[in-house]
């Protein structure tokens, strides 16, 4: 269990704003802390890694206090045991992607870590490259690979895959998926995209001006009505075609596209681009084996 | 003994260059991330040598550690170090008045690097030493070679303070850019322009090479 209480006050465009909030993270969950730009979600994150000091807070990690400002206590960023991921990758430009893992794993290395880290993350045929002449989505990897070398307990994703287009960004999302769970990580990102945070979300925070307005799963945020939905999944429209009485939807799921066929009424509010919401509510769906 | 001016110039700017490296970069490093309100003040007392003219700075020198000063004679009497009219007392004059040409560079360096280097680093456990070491200080390799080579070419082509501070003393104080004038007061033309051509090609070709450095590939491509 982590628990983190901060606050600060923040100079925002709009003049001052109050950085309240106060949250528990349950140990190797994925929690995504959501909210408008400006909220103060990279605030949160920096206080969590040490880089940035509240006038007034509490973490505390397991049994172990990183911060109380009341007992002036708060340990530094290095004896934090987490990784971070920052929006723009901070690769170190002078080394090269090998070096930079082996950078973050100091003196004591563990040669079959790095490797398996180099492995999970498809970093092989790069290894010797620096980072300037990877594409984003391979530094991004780099990046995820480096934060985890020091095998942390908490990883910190500060929006990392805004920068990358959609498709990277799905293999992207099944990478971070799957270090989280190999390494049983207590995850927390940023995030705008309601799909993403749908696919790997166990918890929303929702952030606004400074605050957690609402604090539930990602299904429960972003859907209004309840489903009851039997399986559901986020997607993003792609084309809405009226065909007589009836609309049909193209969504993309994951990396297949699917039609939906939808009555006029309900698609009013829907324009491509959207994140939506794919549920079954009153029939049981066909499960087939193919492999 | 018509090379030795030459060799005093180019033993000058090495030295020079190698203490401003050995003060710069910690300087330089305090100015790009330091909060104080006093930034501003020791920013201006650095880039003085910029404008001052050299005699002026030469003169207080004179002043600060001639015999006729409490610091220059204590100086003189405890450790026997002679700043006036002495070779050592050059080096010191040309590294306060290259100061900028070094710190300048460094610090722009420095403050152009994304903050995420340093906090990334500290993230991976590594002390501000290691970082400053291992990510800052390779990550600003162009600025600091620009800063030894503008030094280095600043010290070649000084004349004001090494006069008021080193005088004329043949071997000891007389750099290249005195022996030409000294040349040129008693019309031996002959040897100031053949001195002079040296320093006009070193000059030239150390440019040069700022210029290609900082080009970088473009230059090659």
């Amino acid at each position: 269990m982590i628990e983190c209480e901060f606050q600060k006050t923040l100079k925002a465009a709009s003049g001052e704003m109050l950085l309240d909030v106060n949250f528990s993270l349950k140990k190797r969950s994925f929690t995504v802390i959501y909210g408008e730009s400006g909220a103060g979600k990279t605030t949160i994150l920096r206080m969590m890694a040490g880089l940035l000091a509240p006038e007034d807070g509490r973490m505390k990690v397991e049994e172990t206090v990183w911060l109380d400002t009341q007992r002036k206590i708060s340990l530094e960023p290095q004896k934090r045991n987490i990784g971070m991921v920052f929006q723009d990758y901070a690769l170190f430009p002078n080394m090269t992607v090998e070096e930079n893992l082996e950078f973050a794993s100091g003196s004591k290395k563990d040669k079959s870590h790095l490797e398996e880290l180099i492995y999970i993350t498809g970093l092989s045929g790069f290894k010797d490259r620096k980072p300037a002449t990877l594409s984003g989505g391979q530094q991004q990897r780099v990046a995820l690979a480096r934060a985890l070398v020091r095998k942390p307990k908490i990883l910190l994703l500060d929006e990392p895959l805004s920068a990358l287009d959609h498709s990277i960004r799905g293999k992207l999302q099944d990478y971070i998926l799957k270090l989280h769970r190999k390494f049983a990580l207590t995850t927390v990102l940023i995030s705008h995209d309601p799909g993403e945070i749908i696919k790997l979300a166990d918890k929303v925070l929702v952030l606004e001006n400074g605050q957690i307005t609402r604090e539930d799963k990602p299904v429960t945020i972003f859907t209004k009505s309840k489903l009851s939905g039997k399986f559901q999944f986020a997607g993003e429209v792609l084309e809405i075609k009226p065909e007589g009485v009836v609309t049909i939807l193209s969504i993309l799921i994951g990396r297949n596209v699917i039609k939906v066929i939808c009555m006029e009424e309900e698609v009013k509010t829907i324009k491509a681009g959207d994140q939506v919401l794919v549920a079954s509510k009153a029939f049981n769906p066909v499960v087939k084996k193919i492999k | 003994m018509a090379w030795s001016p030459l060799f005093l110039t180019l033993k000058l700017a090495l030295l020079s260059t190698f203490f401003l490296v050995i003060a710069g970069v910690p300087l330089g490093y305090w100015l790009a991330y330091t909060k104080t309100k006093l930034k501003p003040i020791a920013e201006a007392v650095i880039s003085m040598p910029l404008i001052l003219p050299p005699t002026v700075l030469g003169f207080y020198l004179l002043m600060a550690f001639g015999s006729s000063s409490s610091t220059g004679r204590w100086l003189q009497d405890t450790l026997d170090i002679q700043l006036v009219f002495s070779f050592t007392g050059l080096v010191l004059a040309s590294v306060i008045y290259s100061l900028p040409f070094m710190i300048q560079p460094i610090q722009s360096g420095f403050s152009n690097l994304p903050e995420n280097l340093k906090e990334a680093s500290y993230t991976l456990g590594k002390s501000k030493l290691t970082t400053f070491l291992k990510v800052l200080l390779p990550n600003i390799k162009t600025s600091l070679l620009t800063g030894m080579v503008l030094t280095f070419a600043h010290t070649i082509g000084e004349f004001g303070v090494v006069l008021m501070i080193g005088g004329n003393i043949p071997g000891e104080t007389r750099v290249a850019s005195i022996a030409i004038y000294d040349e040129v007061e008693a019309l031996n033309y002959a040897s100031a322009n053949k001195l002079s051509l040296v320093l006009f090609a070193i000059c030239f070709a150390i440019l040069l090479l700022v210029y290609i450095i900082n080009n970088g590939k473009r230059f090659w491509r």
